[in-house]
C-alpha cells in the first residue's frame, strides 16, 4: 500500500546547510522537492510552517526488553516511543533473556521490528550470555545484516579477549561497541565517585573505571585497525582521549547521552533511583565539558541508552536498584536545549542526532540482504527513503511520564519543561506520527 | 527554638538538626536519665501511640535500646522480626512500609543495610515519623548523638560541674580523634558531623583504603601520626572493623591494622588520663583495641550503652511532640 505525503511549508536541513522547501513521498521514496509545489491529488498534507524539516533520528542504543522484559518494554512500545520521539531506526541492544547471541533469538527480534511502528536493527552479543568468557557467532548474526555488536550493560573486561573479539569483527567487517567500565574499579558502585557518594554512604563507580577502559581498548583498536564505537562516554578525560584517538587515524566514534549533558551527580542527593544508571552521572566540570564537546562537534552521536524499568525494579532502596533511565521521547529536546534552543545549528543537529549514527550503525543504504531495511540519516535528495522527521523548535513543553508511549515511566525528568517538540515522524514514506499524535 | 529541631520531624541523618538542635536532643535525654534511676522508670508521655520497629540488619544493642526507650515513654511498640517476616518471602521495602504504616503507627525505627533506606522510607510513609537506627555506610545519628551525650557527661564530671544545661560548651574546641575504618562505618560519618556541628576539632586516621579522601565535607581533617595525635587528643573514637562491608579486604590482615591502627597498652599510655575513649561497640578485642584498654577506665563504652535509652527516649519524645505543645516530663 503506498500513499502519497507532501510536507508544506518547511525549512529543509541538509548535510551542510538548510533550504526552504516542500517535499512530496510517493512510493516510500522523496519523489519531488521544491517551492510551492501543488498538492497531489488525495496526498496526506504535513504542515510544517515554521518548523525544520530533516532525517528522522537513528538511536544507536535503546534497550528495547525483548525477548525476557517485557514488563518494561516491548519492541513495539519501544518502537512507538521512539517514533514519538522522532526516530526511524533504533538499534536494539542485546541484553535481553536470553541475549541476542544466536540467530533464533536475532531473527525474533528482526520479525518483532518488522511488526513495530519503526525499523528496529538488533545489535549483535560479542560474547556468549554476555559473559565476557567466548565469543558469539557474530558472523552468523552478521549474515542476518547484523553489523553493531557489544555486551553493553558491562563491557568486555578481558584484555586478551577484547583483541581477539576486534581482530575477528574485523575480518567481517563489523563494528564493536563497548560500554567502557572496568569492573575491577566499578566493583558494586551505584553512583558517581566523589564527595558527594562518600557523603551519602553510596559505593562509587569512579570516572577512572570508564577512562582506564576508554583507553585500553583505544590502543588495542589502533593495534588491530578494528572498528570501535565508544558507547555513552560520560568524562571530559574520555572524550579527550577518543578526539586525540582519532586525530592519530583510530577507526574510533564515540556517543554520548541526553543524561549525561544534562543531569549531575547532585540528582542522586535524595537517594531517588530514577537517577542510577551505569556510567553513573558524573560531576558538573564533566557535564560541562560534554556540553561544550556537543557543541563544537566534537561528539559523533547522541545516544539515549533508553533503559526502561519496571516500578518495582526502581521502588527499591538506591543500591538494590536497576540501573537505566528513559531517553527516547526526552533525547531530541534535550539535544536542541544543548545546542542552544531556537539557536541550535540545526546543520549539526540532524548530524548528531541522525546522519553520524545512522552511518555508524551501517544504515545509511537501502540493502535488500538486509529484509527490506531502508535508508536513513539521508539527504533528502530526490530517489532516497522517506525517512523524515519535522521538528519545532520554539515550542516548549512539561514532561508527564503518564503521557509516555514507552510501557515504562522511569523519566528523570518527570516535571521538566523543555524546549522543542517532534511534530511529524515519516517511517519509510508512512505517516507514523502526525501533529504528535500516532496515526494507527 | 531553632528551625532544625528534631520536634516533629524525621531523624535522618545529624544534618537534620542545628546545633540548637542538637543541644535540644541532650538537655531532654538530661531529664531522662532521671528517669531511667526511678523504680518505676515509666512516664506516659507516649501513652497511645505506637512506634514500629523495623531492623532489616543484625542488631542487639540498638534494637533493644529503641525499644526499651520506647516502653518507658508507654509507647506501644510493634516489632518486625525480619526473618519471620513476608519480607523473607520476597517483599519490598516500599510493600513492607506500607503494610506496617496501614496497620496505624506514629514513627518507624529503621535499621537497614542500604544507605539512604530511612530517606527513602520518609517518602513512602504517609505520616509516620522516620527515625534512622542506621542505614548501610551512610549514617547512624542515634549513635552520634548518644556519644556526645556521653562526653558530655563524661567531660562534666572530671571537671565537677553539671553537664545539664551546658548546652555544647563542654564539647566545643574539644579534640576529637576517630581511628580505623571510616569509609564503611556510619558511626564515623554520624560522629564527625555531630563533633564538627557541635565546635569540636574532629581528626581521623586510620589505612589509607579506610580514609575517605574528602573528609573536609564533614568537618574533619585527616591526620598522620597516630602516636602524636593520641597524646594531643580530648575524646578518643575506636570503631569496630566492618567486616561484613568487606572492609577486611581494604588491609592486608587484621592483624596488621591491629599493628599500625589498635589501641594496644603502649599507646593507650599515650593517651591523656583526663581524656576520653569511645567505642559504638561492639568491640572486637584484639583488632581495634586490645583486652587490656577495653576495660581502661578512660573507656566509657558502658555509658554509652545506658545513655542509649535516654537518647533514644528523648529522639522518640521529639519527634512525635508538637512544636509549642511539649509535655513537661
Amino acid at each position: 500500500m503506498s500513499e502519497t505525503t507532501i510536507i508544506q511549508g518547511g525549512t529543509l536541513v541538509l548535510p551542510d546547510t538548510t533550504m526552504k522547501a516542500d517535499i512530496i513521498i510517493r512510493d516510500h521514496v522523496i519523489a519531488e522537492l521544491g517551492d510551492g509545489l501543488d498538492v497531489p491529488a488525495g496526498a496526506t498534507v504535513l504542515n510544517a510552517e515554521g518548523a525544520y524539516v530533516g532525517p528522522a533520528f537513528v538511536d544507536l542504543h535503546a534497550h528495547l526488553r525483548e525477548p525476557g522484559g517485557e514488563a518494561a518494554e516491548t519492541v513495539a512500545t519501544g518502537a512507538a516511543a521512539g517514533v514519538k520521539g522522532g526516530y526511524s531506526a533504533l538499534v536494539a541492544m542485546p541484553n535481553t533473556v536470553p541475549a541476542i547471541d544466536s540467530v533464533p533469538v536475532a531473527a525474533h527480534v528482526l520479525e518483532l521490528g518488522r511488526r513495530s511502528m519503526l525499523e528496529v536493527v538488533p545489535a549483535g552479543a560479542i560474547t556468549l550470555g554476555r559473559r565476557g568468557e567466548h565469543l558469539a557467532p557474530m558472523g552468523e548474526l552478521a549474515a542476518l545484516g547484523l553489523t553493531f555488536f557489544t555486551d553493553d550493560g558491562t563491557g568486555v573486561q578481558n584484555a586478551g579477549l577484547m583483541r581477539r573479539a576486534l581482530l575477528y569483527a574485523k575480518g567481517l567487517g563489523l563494528t564493536l561497541a563497548q560500554h567502557c567500565e572496568d569492573e575491577s574499579l566499578a566493583g558494586a558502585g551505584c553512583m558517581n565517585a566523589s564527595a558527594l557518594s562518600s557523603r551519602l554512604g553510596l559505593a562509587g563507580r569512579p570516572a577512572i573505571a570508564e577512562e582506564a577502559m576508554v583507553a585500553r581498548d583505544l590502543l588495542l583498536a589502533q593495534d588491530t585497525g578494528a572498528r570501535l564505537h565508544v558507547l555513552h562516554l560520560s568524562t571530559a578525560r574520555s572524550l579527550a582521549m577518543v578526539r586525540e584517538a582519532q586525530a592519530r587515524g583510530v577507526a574510533v566514534t564515540a556517543e554520548v547521552t541526553p543524561h549525561h549533558f544534562t543531569l549531575t551527580e547532585e540528582s542522586c542527593a535524595g537517594y531517588d533511583p530514577t537517577f542510577k544508571v551505569h556510567p553513573p552521572l558524573r560531576g558538573s566540570t564533566d557535564v560541562e565539558a560534554l556540553r561544550i564537546g556537543l557543541h563544537a562537534g566534537y561528539i559523533d552521536a547522541v545516544a539515549t541508552d533508553h533503559a526502561p524499568h519496571a516500578p518495582e525494579m526502581k521502588e527499591r532502596p538506591f543500591d538494590e536498584a536497576a540501573p537505566g533511565m528513559l531517553g527516547l521521547e526526552t533525547a531530541f529536546s534535550l539535544t536542541l536545549e544543548a545546542l542552544g534552543g531556537g539557536e541550535a545549528d540545526p546543520v549539526l543537529l540532524f548530524k548528531v542526532l541522525s546522519r553520524t549514527p545512522a552511518h555508524i550503525a551501517n544504515l545509511t543504504r537501502h540493502d535488500q540482504r538486509r529484509h527490506g531495511l531502508s535508508a536513513h540519516g539521508g539527504d533528502l535528495s530526490i530517489g532516497t527513503d522517506a525517512n523524515l522527521v519535522i521538528v519545532d523548535t520554539s515550542t516548549r513543553s512539561v514532561v508527564n511520564r503518564h503521557d509516555l508511549a514507552s510501557l515504562a515511566r522511569n523519566t528523570p525528568y518527570e516535571g521538566r519543561s523543555l524546549i522543542g517538540a517532534v511534530r511529524h515522524t515519516v517511517v519509510a514514506g508512512t505517516v507514523a506520527l502526525r501533529d504528535g499524535e500516532f496515526t494507527r | 527554638m531553632s528551625a532544625d529541631s528534631l520536634i516533629g520531624g524525621n531523624l535522618l541523618s545529624i544534618e537534620d538538626l542545628s546545633a540548637d538542635g542538637l543541644a535540644e536532643v541532650l538537655e531532654v535525654a538530661e531529664s531522662f536519665v532521671e528517669v531511667n534511676g526511678r523504680s518505676v522508670k515509666k512516664i506516659p508521655v507516649l501513652k497511645g501511640r505506637v512506634i514500629a520497629s523495623l531492623f532489616f540488619e543484625e542488631s542487639t544493642r540498638t534494637r533493644l535500646s529503641f525499644e526499651t526507650a520506647a516502653k518507658r515513654l508507654s509507647a506501644d511498640v510493634l516489632s518486625l522480626a525480619v526473618a519471620s517476616s513476608s519480607v523473607k518471602k520476597g517483599e519490598s521495602l516500599k510493600d513492607t512500609i506500607e503494610t506496617i504504616e496501614a496497620l496505624g503507627i506514629d514513627a518507624v525505627v529503621l535499621r537497614h543495610r542500604s544507605s539512604g533506606a530511612a530517606h527513602q522510607v520518609s517518602r513512602w510513609v504517609k505520616e509516620a515519623k522516620v527515625i534512622n537506627a542506621g542505614d548501610g555506610t551512610h549514617e547512624h545519628p542515634s549513635q552520634a548523638l548518644i556519644d556526645l551525650f556521653t562526653v558530655r557527661r563524661a567531660v562534666a564530671e572530671r571537671r565537677g560541674v553539671d553537664s545539664r544545661g551546658s548546652g555544647l560548651a563542654l564539647l566545643a574546641g574539644a579534640r576529637v580523634l576517630i581511628i580505623g575504618d571510616i569509609v564503611h562505618s556510619r558511626v564515623a560519618r554520624s560522629e564527625m558531623l555531630a563533633y564538627a556541628k557541635a565546635g569540636a576539632q574532629v581528626r581521623v586516621i586510620g589505612p589509607g583504603t579506610l580514609v575517605p579522601g574528602n573528609v573536609e565535607i564533614y568537618g574533619a581533617e585527616r591526620a598522620e601520626n597516630l602516636d602524636v595525635e593520641l597524646a594531643e587528643a580530648d575524646v578518643v573514637s575506636l570503631l569496630r572493623m566492618q567486616e561484613e562491608r568487606g572492609s577486611g579486604r581494604f588491609v592486608p590482615s587484621l592483624h596488621e591494622f591491629s599493628t599500625l591502627y589498635g589501641i594496644d597498652e603502649r599507646r593507650a599510655r599515650l593517651i591523656r588520663d583526663d581524656a576520653v575513649i569511645t567505642h559504638p561497640g561492639p568491640m572486637v578485642r584484639g583488632v581495634e583495641v586490645s583486652s587490656l584498654v577495653a576495660d581502661d577506665p578512660r573507656m566509657v563504652v558502658r555509658e554509652q550503652v545506658t545513655n542509649g535509652v535516654p537518647i533514644r527516649m528523648a529522639i522518640l519524645f521529639l519527634a512525635l511532640s508538637t512544636r509549642g505543645e511539649m509535655v513537661n516530663v
